[in-house]
């Protein structure tokens, strides 16, 4: 139990960290951004470029991994977005924007980074074992850790910052932030790349341990959907209670339902449909929006 | 004096015209051969592997003047198509190459992949060259499949044999992810453990293919503590997470898989974790490989900046249809005359030292010739790169 437990919460604390983003995104702006597994998986990459082929400290990876993904999300927001929302008012039209980026950086990625596996050294070696009741390699702590960290700022920024009260300000009622005299495009920008900096720094925590390919990002981009659909799309602890509860089910049914054969999926999606039937608008999600 | 000038002007204009329209007349005709196969996603290495070694070959034959087949000199053309591992998007590719009038097609790379084109081939006159391990395709009725490599069916009993007899195992477990291909080699990988006496001790722990924790995957498995822990079907992006899991869980014992894999890729994701760690690996090795095959390792790399260790057996499926349809150039747009060259055919083999031969084999498992023959290099992974544990031959 305690095994499964602890996989759930390192599993969890990933997953928050990639629904974060792609919520904060969608409650600024209401655009599904289908291309937010492919920044996690670019972002992946540079920090694999910067630590394995460049040779520097993987701080100095994660740290590229953030800027270059916030500088993509913002130049992605002023000159592809933006446009598209101001002329069009249909909610279509960002989604095939967003599904053509998603392919459009599959492309680039395999351009700039080859079509195979890359993975980067282990940042701390050892395994935590605790009389074989608990085992946990160090560097997934780490990164649990790590994870949890960048959750809690995340928050604190929202919360305290002036940008991040601007932001909430926008997501509760862009028009009403206007009035206030919110620069709604600039904190726009400033929400999209954070959106993208946050996919973008999971992607280069994770190089360490799962490593990243090219065919992670679509895969990441529905694991995103239904975490924020499980806690409710546009609320920031929603994203967060989103993907513990799913790093949870997943633990839970990878080592109770192993004996039947990979049904674990197979289970949250029904559960899923069942809970979205009576509640659609997710755990702490309003049904008005 | 202008008039002069005019009429060299016009006859120079001439012989130049005349030049360029009998170096076109010398150019050589196309032979155009597909791809059809996955060259994105997670599995992306097994199609790229493939498409870069046909463009490889058909630059090198082309840069040599071409390969005449009957009185024609033809260059090679490679006409790649990404079917992403999707059978609906094979399908799609087998009809473009039928559509472009195209009759010999490398791929597709996997199960459901091949087995959906099959119909396409039949009804359009192409022979095609899976990288997929279903028996159908390749018995009779079925006739215009031929497998470009070894199964995992006549790989796996020689590594569990080699391993029971010098490793002592007694105790395997097959992991395998939720896919056709996966599936198919675990079921039959568990079938011939069992048929050589091995105590299959679990065999029903699957896995999504984009899981990025695969402790809780592989904790029951490990458990159940095994000799041997076999890898079914396993992808090259997946490989070293489940090597690095497992050994991160305790586990001591061997670990192999029936597919070709990645020694940089191994490095990168599992690092030592990954020593010891057995695959089947291309179809050559330091003492096999002829100056041939080193060369086209060098023009690869040149090509494409980084060599695929796989690109040792992805090579000869081209090679196989160019010197199949030079021994028979009837054959060059009627299938049915490559299938009767196919019992008889055998052609020096440019990839391997001393005298061995290309020649068609499988009969033994097909009950007739359809399959290619390579050599069965089964390898260890150690400090970054392959060593040759056995090489054994297919039929």
């Amino acid at each position: 139990m305690e095994q499964i437990l602890a996989n759930g919460l390192y599993l969890g604390a990933q997953y928050a960290l990639i629904a974060l983003g792609l919520t904060l995104i969608f409650s600024l702006m209401n655009v599904l951004n289908f291309a937010h597994g492919q920044m996690y998986v670019f972002g992946g990459f540079v920090t694999y470029t910067v630590v394995a082929q460049l040779g520097l400290p993987f701080i100095v990876g994660l740290i590229a991994s953030a800027v270059v993904l916030a500088v993509m999300g913002a130049l992605i927001e002023k000159f592809l977005f933006r446009p598209v929302i101001a002329r069009s008012k249909r909610d279509e039209s960002t989604m095939l924007l967003a599904a053509g980026i998603a392919f459009f950086l599959d492309a680039v990625i395999l351009l700039l980074f080859g079509e195979k596996q890359r993975g980067v050294p282990k940042v701390v070696n050892g395994v935590f074992n605790w009389d074989m009741r608990l085992i946990m390699p160090y560097d997934r702590i780490l990164i649990a850790v790590l994870a949890i960290a960048l959750i809690v700022g995340f928050i604190l920024f929202m919360q305290y910052s002036r940008t991040g009260r601007a932001m909430r300000a926008l997501a509760q009622d862009r028009v009403a932030a206007q009035l206030m005299g919110v620069d709604v495009d600039r904190y726009s920008m400033i929400g999209f790349a954070l959106g993208a900096m946050l996919a973008g720094l999971v992607g280069g925590l994770l190089v360490t341990i799962t490593g990243i390919n090219l065919g992670m990002g679509g895969p990441t981009s529905i694991k995103a959907f239904l975490m924020i659909m499980i806690g409710g799309a546009g609320v920031i602890s929603g994203a967060i209670a989103g993907g513990f509860i799913l790093g949870m089910m997943e633990s839970i049914g990878l080592t109770l339902l192993a004996a039947y054969g990979d049904v674990t999926y197979l289970v949250i999606f029904v559960t899923l449909m069942i809970f979205l039937a009576i509640r659609p608008q997710g755990l702490m999600g309003k049904p008005w929006g | 004096m202008q008039r002069r000038d005019f009429l060299a002007g016009t006859a120079l204009s001439l012989a130049l015209a005349l030049t360029t329209t009998t170096a076109a007349w010398a150019e050589n005709a196309k032979l155009k051969i597909g791809f059809v196969g996955v060259t994105s996603g997670p599995a992306a290495a097994w199609g790229i592997s493939n498409q870069r070694s046909m463009e490889a070959r058909a630059a090198w034959l082309n840069e040599l003047g071409g390969v005449q087949i009957g009185d024609t000199t033809y260059d090679i053309e490679i006409v790649p198509f990404d079917d992403q591992k999707d059978p609906k998007r094979a399908i799609a590719g087998m009809e473009k190459m039928a559509q472009d009038g195209i009759h010999y097609v490398v791929g597709p790379n996997v199960d459901d992949g091949a087995a959906a084109v099959r119909p396409v081939a039949e009804q359009n006159g192409i022979m095609y060259f899976p990288y997929a391990f279903p028996k159908e395709l390749y018995t009779a009725p079925a006739s215009n499949a031929i497998l470009g490599m070894v199964a995992n069916y006549q790989s796996g009993p020689a590594i569990y044999k080699y391993l029971m007899e010098n490793n002592g195992i007694k105790k395997v477990a097959f992991v395998a992810g939720n896919e056709s291909d996966p599936l198919s080699q675990r079921d039959s990988g568990a079938a011939a453990a069992r048929e050589l006496g091995l105590e299959v001790v679990s065999d029903s722990v699957t896995y999504q293919m984009d899981t990025t924790d695969f402790t809780p995957v592989l904790l029951p498995v490990i458990q159940t503590a095994p000799d041997l822990l076999v890898l079914s079907g396993v992808s090259p992006a997946n490989a070293p997470q489940l090597i690095r899991s497992a050994r991160e869980l305790g586990y001591t014992g061997l670990i192999s898989t029936e597919t070709a894999q990645d020694a940089a890729v191994l490095a990168e994701g599992a690092g030592e974790l990954a020593n010891g760690f057995i695959s089947v690996g291309g179809a050559s090795t330091p003492e096999l490989a002829s100056d041939t095959m080193k060369e086209f390792v060098q023009r690869y790399t040149d090509m494409f900046g980084e060599y695929n260790d796989e690109s040792n057996t992805k090579v000869y499926a081209l090679e196989y249809i160019v010197e199949t349809l030079k021994a028979n150039p009837a054959a060059i747009d009627n299938v049915e005359e490559f299938k009767k060259t196919m019992d008889t055919f055998e052609a020096p083999n440019p990839f391997m030292v001393g005298d061995a031969k290309l020649t068609y084999v499988g009969t033994s498992s097909f009950g007739q010739k359809r399959q290619v023959s390579v050599p069965l290099v089964v390898n260890e992974y150690k400090d970054g790169k392959f060593e040759t544990l056995f090489v054994a031959q297919v039929d």
